[in-house]
């Protein structure tokens, strides 16, 4: 046994050596992407890799999510170890280029015509400083309402187009006895339902302005007031145990009947499909009432590091095949993401799918495809964090008027600033 | 060992002159200090020189990643302003005032049900011996363990609620752990259930440690049970309660994980302690500055403690 060991160890050191000496055939990955359909949706990157000969090593991170992720990746950089490639989210790569330390990948972006096929609002995270930094792999977008399908047929209910439509249908289940609205009471999500109510409530112009210019007028109009009102009377209508629960709770609460609704992004999709549900007949995905046409959009980044010279190679290797077409489709079928290039054919995807895809173009070429403040996309962590708080403080009451909170609103993102 | 030290020491006057003795000697002599030398370095560099490091970035403009150059006290100028944001409530705000909350009710609490349960333990009862542990086994849990376990005993729709109202008792209701005003006595409730098993423990230590010819004179002079506590056995547990409070008080402090899996946070962030804001901060906000000055605030509170109780410890000793 302990011979084996033994041997084992001079073998690998030995191949470690030998590995040295050419270009090393090896991705080193550092993401999150750990639980079932995300873990699934990634192994179709890591055979594509296989097949070129590339082996696949996912850096370790104790503790699971991003942001332990993250906390690990900061380290790994100060101490100059740098992985190949990192999931990273919107400005976490903007930091980290203005840090210097990230590759550049504009070679290989102008070989594979990312320019043209990755839509612009994206490439304001991918490009730094007119280099390609980072490919994206997919774009989520959060402005869409998830509808058990059998409880809206129960009610007797129809699609809402407006907000207004939205209220009195969620009036219906009310009446129905069912809990109209699934929500956990997080921050992130009670902001992520927030970006809809203020592009629904003040439209396309209105959103750009506040939640990605964070211009000051805006913020403090009696539109965004107008919002938040909104916000009050959605969250009426949850059941009184909401706060602290998560995302996919909620989401399981649609998808059992016990809720007609959710708001949230598509990733809660995956939850649909997981629970053997087809859109259509189990569930309905319609934008937010008042939303469509815009997109509200967050993207997973594949973080390119300026790794040396002899893993260059394999970095090319890994953002290639992350923004080829058949990966792009292959991954966000299982993810329930749309591509982040508009080039990719939908026939592989779902009725929800297709509207995504069609919707994601639409928004693009129209200009009305926006970040998402609360994912993230539409301003530094320090302002979508105190976006957050404010949003979070008003659900659970302790800011009590949309006066109160448009004033702390301002407040807190100054502070920010 | 000591026989290798004895001889040696009978050697040593009659070979003094000679020079490979004394080398022999002075290393020796040096050879505690060499040992102790790597872990004394790691304590200087990975203790006081972090700490000087935290206190050196909480005076610069420092974002994601660390930058050195010195900006002047903005940090804590927000942190002052902060502290005086009651309503609506800052993060701060609610964080400090948590800490003042839980601080004292948990010391308090656990002082009070740890001293009474080994009291009443110390009756000469029939199976001390298995009741003992009972009490004493939630401190070998984590405090991540205790925060899931008591989250779902108090979520009205899993735990203590539904269960009674199942058995019918449907007016009961206990949603503190969703309230933004209670939540942050759930965490005093479970922190609680964890720490004063072993507050009782180590009360148990020390009443057994008081000599019994005082207790048996005092009940020769009358004394009741009670003056017999209050007056006699309470003022000679003075030590325990000593390290019983400097073991709870940095419980209490440093309980960051008990907040983040009872309540992740609690409903619009009022469960946060002073530790979930300097984390948010430096990690998820990109805030280092401010999370450094935050954590400088709570080394100086804790210090303004600890400071005062040394002293005392060290002039009473040296006396």
């Amino acid at each position: 046994m302990l011979r084996k060991f033994f041997i084992g160890t001079a073998l690998a050191t030995s191949f470690a050596f030998s590995a040295h000496a050419a270009d090393v055939k090896e991705v080193q990955m550092l993401h999150w992407w750990t639980s079932g359909g995300e873990a699934a949706a990634l192994n179709v990157l890591k055979q594509d890799l296989a097949k070129e000969g590339y082996a696949w090593k996912d850096v370790p991170v104790a503790g699971g999510g991003g942001d332990a992720a993250m906390t690990a990746l900061k380290a790994m950089v100060a101490a100059g170890n740098y992985p190949t490639a990192s999931q990273m989210l919107g400005y976490t790569v903007l930091d980290y280029a203005a840090a210097g330390v990230m590759g550049d990948l504009t070679e290989t972006a102008k070989k594979e015509g990312w320019d043209k096929s990755v839509p612009a609002a994206l490439q304001k995270f991918s490009v730094y400083d007119g280099k390609w930094v980072a490919a994206p792999v997919n774009v989520h977008s959060v402005n869409w309402l998830w509808i058990n399908k059998a409880v809206m047929d129960k009610i007797g209910g129809t699609e809402p187009k407006t907000f207004d439509d939205f209220i009195a249908l969620l009036d219906k289940a009310k009446a129905a006895g069912v809990i109209p609205l699934a929500l956990g009471g997080q921050n992130w999500q009670e902001a992520t339902m927030f970006d809809s109510v203020v592009l629904s409530t003040g439209g396309p112009e209105f959103y750009k302005k506040a939640m990605n210019d964070l211009d000051e007028d805006s913020l403090k109009s009696d539109t965004m007031k107008k919002s938040f009102d909104n916000l009050a009377k959605l969250v009426t209508y949850v059941d009184p145990n909401f706060s602290g629960r998560d995302w996919n709770l909620a989401t399981a609460m649609v998808i059992k009947g016990d809720a007609l609704v959710q708001v949230m992004g598509d990733w809660a999709k995956g939850e649909f499909h997981a629970a053997n549900k087809t859109p259509g007949t189990d569930f309905l995905c319609y934008r937010f009432p008042g939303t469509d046409g815009s997109v509200v959009y967050n993207s997973d980044m594949f973080g390119m590091f300026n790794v040396p010279e002899d893993r260059k190679a394999a970095q090319v290797a890994l953002a290639t095949a992350t923004l080829s077409k058949s990966f792009q489709s292959a991954f966000n079928v299982v993810k329930g993401s749309v591509p982040a290039r508009t080039d990719v054919p939908d026939t592989d995807f779902d009725a929800c799918g297709k509207k995504g895809i069609a919707d994601l173009k639409k928004a693009n070429e129209g200009g009305t495809l926006f970040g998402s403040l609360a994912q993230g996309y539409g301003a530094p962590p320090a302002v979508a964090n105190a976006y957050k708080d404010v949003v979070s403080k008003f659900v659970h009451g302790q800011i009590k008027t949309s006066d109160e909170a448009v004033t702390e609103l301002v407040k807190a993102i100054d502070d920010a600033k | 060992m000591s026989t290798v030290a004895e001889t040696q020491i009978k050697l040593t006057p009659e070979h003094d002159a000679r020079p490979g003795a004394t080398v022999r000697s002075r290393l020796q002599d040096l050879l505690p200090k060499i040992v102790l030398a790597p872990s004394f370095a790691a304590t200087i560099v990975f203790v006081y020189g972090f700490i000087l490091w935290t206190i050196y970035l909480s005076f610069t403009n420092s974002k994601t990643f660390p930058s050195y150059a010195i900006t002047g006290a903005r940090a804590y100028q927000r942190l002052w302003r902060w502290t005086f944001e009651s309503d609506p409530p800052s993060s701060w705000y609610t964080s400090i005032t948590n800490m003042g909350i839980f601080g004292f009710l948990y010391i308090l609490i656990c002082l009070a049900l740890g001293l009474f349960l080994a009291i009443l333990l110390d009756q000469k009862i029939r199976g001390e011996g298995m009741l003992r542990p009972i009490y004493l086994y939630p401190m070998a849990l984590s405090f991540i363990v205790t925060g899931v376990a008591w989250k779902w005993f108090l979520d009205p729709g899993l735990g203590l609620e539904q269960t009674l109202h199942q058995w019918g008792w449907t007016s009961f209701h206990f949603d503190w752990i969703k309230n933004k005003d209670f939540v942050i006595y759930t965490v005093v409730i479970a922190g609680v259930w964890q720490a004063s098993g072993f507050i009782m423990a180590m009360f148990l230590a020390g009443l057994r440690g008081i000599d019994g010819e005082i207790m048996k004179a005092a009940q020769i002079d009358g004394a009741s049970t009670f003056q017999l506590y209050r007056r006699i056995v309470i003022p000679m547990l003075r030590p325990v309660f000593l390290s019983a409070f400097i073991v709870l008080a940095h419980l209490a402090i440093k309980s960051y994980d008990l907040v983040v899996a009872l309540t992740s946070g609690g409903p619009g962030g009022s469960a946060w302690l002073p530790s979930n804001f300097m984390y948010e901060f430096t990690f998820k906000r990109n805030e280092m500055a401010v999370g450094s000055a935050s954590a400088v605030i709570m080394l100086m509170t804790i210090t303004a403690i600890i400071v005062p109780y040394l002293y005392s410890e060290l002039r009473e000793k040296s006396r």
